[in-house]
């Protein structure tokens, strides 16, 4: 049950306590913070124990935009506080449920407030408009001591102090200054004295203040010590450490079901970026959007009905929005065209929580990232991810001309390791990526987005230039090949012995949900890979455009919402 | 002895290293503490190692003695009445082998915080940063883990981490081969790959002795295939990698291993540390854990 010292604001540090790039740490009713702040501003307060194995994240590294834990290299997205990448398994996205508990955070008046369960405003500051924060003062006693010391506080002449039933302590001198005092309950038997003056000092002026004040509290707390000292110290307090969720518990995380559209998201901004390509930028209508990883897409449910996938294109800690960039086809279904022409600022959009089915290592020696057009979305997210931790990469970025480059800004970070190829020929293009693909080798890996053809164009370059399959990471836009649905085979679901028959015209994936099998799907035409299931026995015919021909050949997985049986049943790992 | 401050009899039971042999020296009464019980011991004119507990004034009880062996370089007692051997390391009596004693560190961690970490190869490259580890080398490949009943004991083989500089003997990057085995629920012992002589292994093993639930003084043995280093350089590569690793299992919290599967998130990277757990759980363990709900 929470106390009301929990439901109540605390401070629990001062506002230039929290320098850049520094990770300080508070405590709070026995509970340990890790707080930062992140270059834009952010100030996140979290929960003092990393999600893996403990270890404090007050030892970890602030980079601005995530915190890494010491440890083993974790890092935590800036607001979410979600894990965005596990260095012991690049190749995998982390489950989206890694995420540390993240605790309320206010600043105000100098300092920074929290409350384990805090809700409401915080304390009234009238009279204290601009202010002059103090230096927080430790003290080994109990809070309901220190404020009936401060009770008895003199700094100047005519002093009169006023306690309120929260315990705050506003202590005012004949000649109208002011000081009023918070006390922190860090622990049983200790406090923290946080003052702030209702004047806003500078200079030499500030600093006599701090050292007067200083002096007078540090003659307090000699006081408040020796007499706690005489009494009988109390227990420190154990906050219940919360479990993680069940399903993290166990190695392989589990999927969750359905092409759901659990997000509320607002267009705030719609530019456009290049000929015939719009960004927007999306944010959350209440509360905290998810926490994404580069390389991962967003189902968008428009007015229409129609569901469409873009990739998100933000960089790290980039956490308070999703930015997406919308190309126009008018040749298409019509998705785009309704994202161009009618969805406006202010429009309310449902999208699904991020997926990411194209991880990006962030292990190699040196990442080569080719995109094509509209392609170039996901390559963003990752080559700024890269780039943010100063790791090696050049991305080349094929367009029709210079006007169609898009998110020209946000590339200008990657300086020389941009190359932008404009209005090559198709033949032209192939000279081209063989050259830059000219030296695959060990730790060196290549990501295509693009059209088709170009995907198509650049893989079988690769592959002749002895790039291995598992170097070569890439991601359709949809899958253009014909799904041919005609036959008919029976599925054995080995998880929950159930048996199913698959009849033409209808896939695996509509078959499942018929039978009341959650199944989490985004594109439904074999490009995302988001319904993949693994296959235990069976010949499969893939007809996606997700798996590499290693992972085909090897038939370990199966595409659910195009793929098919080649033999008469098909045991899926479900 | 009076009753032990430590409760859990497994604990109490089992065999512990406690010094060096070269640091008990005639005549001169040494204290220690083991399991919360303060111990002194001595070498007796006669050679042998003699070991007893105490009231905290070091004083020797008339006739009580605590069992002693000389194993792997080091004395090892118990408080209680082991029914099995110390656990065996075939190599340290290979002729061909270099036997050092590299350290003794207290640190304030849980005896089996110090075994995971020990069993832990995804840190390297954040720990032991440019020694046992480098980015973006981090990737923990697929390992096996198994237990076996027979031995009671976890073996993990087929171990590898990229390292740039494995050992004191070592000149440039490699893929290092490693197998760990956990004999003993506070001592492990790891094989890699030899610098001069890849077709066998150097062992490293930590013995731990625990002082209290959540502080330890561990014992780090070598058995190495180096016959260029000296002695003092050896020990201080080990020194560096240990040093390394203390402020990282002084910052864990809780301080004692978690047993509840959900107290913490495991990856396929910790295999090895989940079978581990489920092991002390098995056994019942209760020093130095925080044992699962029922
Ligand atoms: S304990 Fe933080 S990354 Fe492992
Ligand atoms: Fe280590």
């Amino acid at each position: 049950m929470a106390t009301d010292l929990q439901n109540t604001w605390h401070p629990i540090a001062a506002s230039t306590d929290l320098v850049k790039r520094h990770v300080y740490q508070a405590q709070l009713l026995g509970r340990e913070y890790a707080v930062w702040r992140a270059d834009d501003g952010y100030v996140n307060i979290w929960e003092n124990r990393c999600l893996h194995r403990g270890v404090r994240l007050s030892i970890g590294i602030n980079d601005g935009r995530e915190l890494k834990c010491q440890y083993h290299g974790w890092r935590y997205a800036n607001r979410t506080a979600g894990c965005t990448y596990i260095p012991a398994h690049p190749a995998d996205a982390p489950a989206r449920t890694i995420c540390n508990n993240t605790y309320p955070v206010a600043e105000a008046s100098g300092l920074v407030w929290c409350g384990e369960h805090a809700t409401g405003d915080l304390p009234d500051m009238s009279g204290f408009e601009s202010v002059t924060a103090l230096r927080g003062l430790p003290v080994n006693a109990p809070r309901d001591m220190v404020i009936e010391a401060l009770g008895a506080y003199a700094f100047a002449d005519g002093c009169s102090a006023q306690t309120d039933e929260h315990g705050v302590v506003t202590v005012t001198a004949a000649d109208g200054q002011a000081v009023r005092f918070f006390v922190q309950p860090s622990d049983s038997n200790l406090s923290v004295i946080r003052g702030v003056l209702n004047q806003a000092l500078d200079g030499a002026e500030r600093i006599a203040a701090l050292r007067h004040h200083n002096f007078l509290l540090d003659v307090l707390r000699s006081q408040v010590e020796a007499r706690a000292a005489e009494l009988e110290t109390p227990e420190p307090m154990t906050p219940p450490i919360a479990k993680v969720s069940a399903d993290l518990a166990e190695i392989p995380p589990e999927q969750e079901g359905g092409r759901t559209a659990e997000l509320r998201v607002q267009v705030v901004d719609k530019t456009v970026t290049a000929e015939g390509i719009v960004s927007l930028r999306l944010e959350a209508i209440k509360g905290q959007l998810p926490t994404f990883q580069p390389g991962a897409h967003i189902d968008v449910h428009l007015q229409n009905g129609m569901v469409r996938q873009y990739s998100l294109t933000n960089g790290p800690g980039e956490t308070d929005h999703y930015t997406i960039g919308v190309k126009r086809e008018p040749d298409s279904r019509g998705g785009s065209v309704a994202i161009h022409d009618s969805l406006a600022v202010g429009d309310v959009l449902a999208v699904s929580a991020p997926h990411n089915n194209f991880p990006l290592r962030r292990d190699a020696l040196h990442t080569v990232f080719v995109a094509g057009g509209i392609g170039v979305t996901p390559l963003l997210a990752m080559a700024r991810a890269l780039n943010s931790q100063g790791l090696s990469f050049e991305f080349h970025y094929f367009v029709q001309s210079h006007a169609h480059a898009a998110f020209r800004r946000e590339m200008g970070e990657f300086g020389d390791a941009l190359t932008l190829h404009k209005g090559l020929s198709p033949e032209d293009t192939g000279a081209k990526l063989r050259d830059i693909l000219a030296s695959p080798g060990h730790a060196r890996h290549l990501y295509i987005c693009g059209p088709g053809p170009m995907l198509e164009a650049t893989r079988g370059i690769a592959a002749d230039l002895g790039w291995s399959d598992e170097a070569v990471h890439f991601e359709y836009f949809k899958n253009t090949k014909e799904v041919d649905d005609t036959n008919s085979f029976q599925i054995e679901l080995a998880r929950s012995a159930l048996s199913l028959n698959v009849p033409a015209g209808k896939t695996i994936l509509e078959v499942l949900r018929e039978n009341g099998i959650n199944m989490e799907s985004s594109c439904e035409q074999g490009a995302c890979g988001t319904c993949r299931v693994g296959v235990i026995e069976g010949e499969v015919i893939h007809q996606d455009v997700y798996l590499n021909d290693a992972e085909k050949s090897a038939g370990k997985s199966i595409m659910t919402c195009v793929s098919r049986a080649a033999s008469d049943r098909l045991i899926l790992d479900i | 002895m009076s009753s032990p401050k430590c409760k859990d009899p497994i604990a109490l039971n089992l065999w512990y290293a406690i010094a060096p042999l070269e640091e008990v020296l005639d005549g001169k009464v040494e204290r220690s503490i083991l399991l919360e019980q303060p111990i002194a011991f001595t070498r007796e004119p006669s050679g042998q190692i003699a070991v007893w507990s105490h009231d905290g004034d070091g004083a020797r009880p008339v006739g009580a003695s605590l069992p002693v062996q000389e194993r792997y370089g080091y004395f090892w007692t118990t408080l209680g009445t082991p029914d099995a051997d110390i656990f065996a390391i075939p190599e340290y009596d290979e002729p061909d082998r270099r036997n050092i004693h590299a350290a003794s560190f207290g640190v304030n961690a849980s005896a089996p915080r110090l075994v995971e970490n020990f069993l832990d190869m995804g840190h390297f490259p954040y720990v032991h940063t440019d020694i046992l580890g480098a980015e973006p080398h981090t990737e923990v490949k697929e390992y096996f883990v198994e237990r076996s009943d027979e031995r009671d004991e976890i073996l993990a083989t087929n171990c590898k981490f990229w390292q740039p500089m494995a050992s004191r003997a070592s000149s440039g990057g490699a893929d290092v081969d490693y197998i760990y085995r956990v004999p003993h629920p506070y001592c492990s012992v790891l094989y890699k790959s030899a610098a001069i002589d890849p077709a066998r292994m150097d062992a490293i093993a930590i013995f731990i002795q625990p002082i209290t639930q959540e502080s330890v003084r561990v014992h780090m043995m070598l058995s190495l295939l180096d016959d260029t280093s000296t002695d003092l350089d050896i020990r201080l590569f080990q020194q560096t990698i240990f040093g390394q690793d203390k402020p990282i299992l002084e910052n864990q919290y809780p301080k004692r291993l978690p047993l509840d599967p959900r107290a913490e998130t495991p990856i396929r990277a910790d295999k090895s540390a989940i079978v581990y757990r489920r092991w002390l759980s098995d056994k019942g363990i209760t020093y130095g854990v925080i044992p699962a709900a029922a």
